[in-house]
């Protein structure tokens, strides 16, 4: 690159350079931008005509236009429910102490530098933790109930971060009305911060659960089943998930099942879609309520 | 005074949450030890580490994890000639060029890229990268390393972007001003000034991106193959560390078996190598801020 234009080169020349420079960065970032939209072509010109109420509706199959994805929509719920259930309470609690008690002790410090790195651990390290932990030592088996724990400890570090944001934005002067009135400290936590922090706590699980949702890795890890015709009907269950049916279809080669993943992959990405959406309109509303 | 208690309790349980933190980084470190260290009662450490043959499936057995370590980085080093580059480029745009309105817009969207699921860039990695690069190269194998690797890098890029645009804005405005002072253009104030002065932070987010790649496992179980091959050749398949333990978790090995516990040994390599930069990046970043605070 020309980096180095000295200080004798020429007004022009430079500032030639700085247009040159300036148009490389947008061609850049309108490849990365278009080839998002060259997947999601690519995906819906796959798997659009797969998408029938009878796809939606049916269990897997030996045969490809027989097949459908009920039971792993149904799996991707009953996961990512049990997710939010398990994943909520601890990290706000933990985000709590964090924020409002931990202050800059020594430990504090050391639990932050430790869930920092925690997120960004890979995903399959904590499907070998869920192994391991919850299908052998605390023999959950291959169940419902082990994939939510095991995603909910890759969950956790991304609620605890963004409910330590979200409790950061509530102003101290909300406090210390608080504690005027004579309120003690957890009083004016449980009636005065966290209601006013939950958008951001909202949407900080929606984010995190719409991570958890796409996630294959640890659950194959863990041994969830990549065939099983049948929906899972309680928390013992065994079960697959929307990313690993798609998995399941894409790892074979003929192409009908490829279509079946693409239409698999829109099915997930519309999951997605509503999820966000949901975290947007939560923050919207709750937004307009709270503050002034 | 039973008022002052209930305060005490509730804060010792908040307090048993947040350590429940430094209990998963515990249980993870304990999962993985416990059984590498019954695997490597069966296996030399010496061959794990420098065998450049993985067959531990097969009938003669052999247990080099060079070809896996050699898979994941290629596919890595790919990834990140992409992403590090491109992603540098969007961050110093969006940084020192965009207008407000245009960074409004294009940040969420870039950061889509990060939020799609792994599986889906598989299935994009396979079905559009590699037919369409096979084109160009004729000899490419259906599964290689060089469509992941891209595809990949399309991934980390916002990674890149967006944590190195954090460390460009934080130089102090001070510094740009006394450049265009100077005369400089904006692209000299941006390439001579703000780059040198974010770069621990922008080595942060290269390191980070780098751990992120090392660990991804989707795209290459889908799109590099299944073979664990000892060549830094990106045409031909190969098998990174993650798409082992998914292979042998997808088949039916029992438990307390070797080739059970092969997949936390490679899934103890692969923690140590991802826990080493993620630590390097956050005391870069720390590092960093103490620069400017």
């Amino acid at each position: 690159m020309a980096v180095s234009l000295g200080p004798n080169a020429s007004s022009a020349g430079r500032r030639r350079a700085d247009l040159v420079f300036q148009a490389v960065a947008l061609v850049v970032l309108a490849v990365a931008l278009g080839a998002l939209a060259v997947l999601v072509a690519t995906v819906w010109r796959d798997g659009a005509h797969r998408l029938t109420w009878q796809f939606l509706t049916s269990f897997p199959s030996r045969r490809a236009e027989s097949a459908g994805i009920y039971h792993a929509i149904v799996g991707s719920l009953y996961v990512i429910v049990l997710t939010a259930v398990m994943a909520l309470p601890v990290g706000v609690a933990a985000a709590t102490y964090l924020e409002e008690y931990g202050g800059r002790s020594r430990l504090a410090r050391f639990i932050e530098l430790n869930i920092a790195n925690l997120a960004a651990v890979p995903s399959i390290i904590y499907g070998l933790l869920g192994l391991g932990l919850f299908v052998r030592t605390m023999a959950m088996g291959r169940s419902v109930l082990a994939g939510a724990a095991t995603l909910a400890l890759l969950a956790l570090p991304v609620v605890i971060l963004s409910t330590r944001e979200a409790l950061r934005t509530v102003p101290s002067s909300i406090r210390e009305g608080s504690y005027a009135l004579g309120a003690t400290k957890w009083q004016t936590i449980w009636y005065q911060v966290l209601p006013m922090a939950v958008p951001g706590i909202l949407t900080g699980l929606i984010l995190a659960l719409s991570r958890a949702i796409g996630e294959t890795a640890p659950l194959i890890t863990i041994g969830a089943l990549t065939y099983i015709p049948f929906a899972p009907d309680s928390v013992w269950s065994a079960f697959t998930v929307l990313p690993i049916q798609i998995f399941n279809w894409v790892s074979r080669p003929q192409a009908a099942f490829k279509d079946n993943a693409a239409a698999g992959i829109l099915v997930l990405l519309a999951l997605l879609l509503t999820m966000n959406a949901i975290a947007i309109v939560l923050r919207d509303r709750y937004q307009r309520k709270g503050r002034p | 005074m039973s008022l002052r208690r209930g305060e005490r309790a509730i804060e010792v349980l908040l307090f048993l949450c947040a350590l429940a933190s430094v209990g998963t980084t515990a249980g993870i470190i304990a999962v993985l030890a416990v059984e590498t260290f019954a695997f490597f009662g069966e296996v030399s450490i010496v061959e794990f580490l420098t065998g450049t043959e993985w067959t531990p499936l097969f009938a003669t057995k052999h247990f080099g994890v060079l070809p896996l370590l050699l898979g994941t980085t290629v596919v890595s080093v790919i990834a990140l000639v992409v992403a590090v580059p491109t992603g540098l480029l969007s961050a110093i745009y969006l940084s020192e060029y965009a207008p407000e309105r245009v960074r409004r817009v294009v940040k969420p969207v870039l950061e889509i890229l990060a939020g799609v699921p792994t599986v889906v860039y598989g299935y994009f990695a396979l079905t559009f990268v590699t037919p369409l690069l096979q084109q160009w190269l004729p000899g490419l194998s259906g599964f290689n390393a060089l469509s992941p690797g891209i595809v990949m890098g399309l991934m980390i890029l916002p990674l890149v972007s967006s944590l190195s645009e954090d460390a460009m804005r934080a130089v102090p405005r001070g510094l740009r001003e006394g450049a265009y002072a100077l005369g400089a253009t904006r692209m000299q104030t941006a390439l001579q000034v703000v780059v040198p002065a974010a770069f621990s932070g922008i080595t942060a987010a290269v390191i980070l991106a780098a751990s992120r790649a090392i660990g991804e496992t989707m795209i290459v179980a889908i799109a590099a193959g299944q073979q664990p091959r000892f060549t830094a050749n990106p045409f031909v398949p190969i098998e990174t560390m993650t798409a082992y333990i998914v292979q042998v978790s997808l088949g039916d090995t029992p438990q307390g078996t070797l080739e059970y516990r092969t997949i936390f040994a490679v899934g103890m390599l692969l923690f140590l190598m991802t826990f080493a930069l993620n630590l390097l990046s956050s005391w870069l970043r720390a590092r960093f801020r103490e620069e400017y605070n």
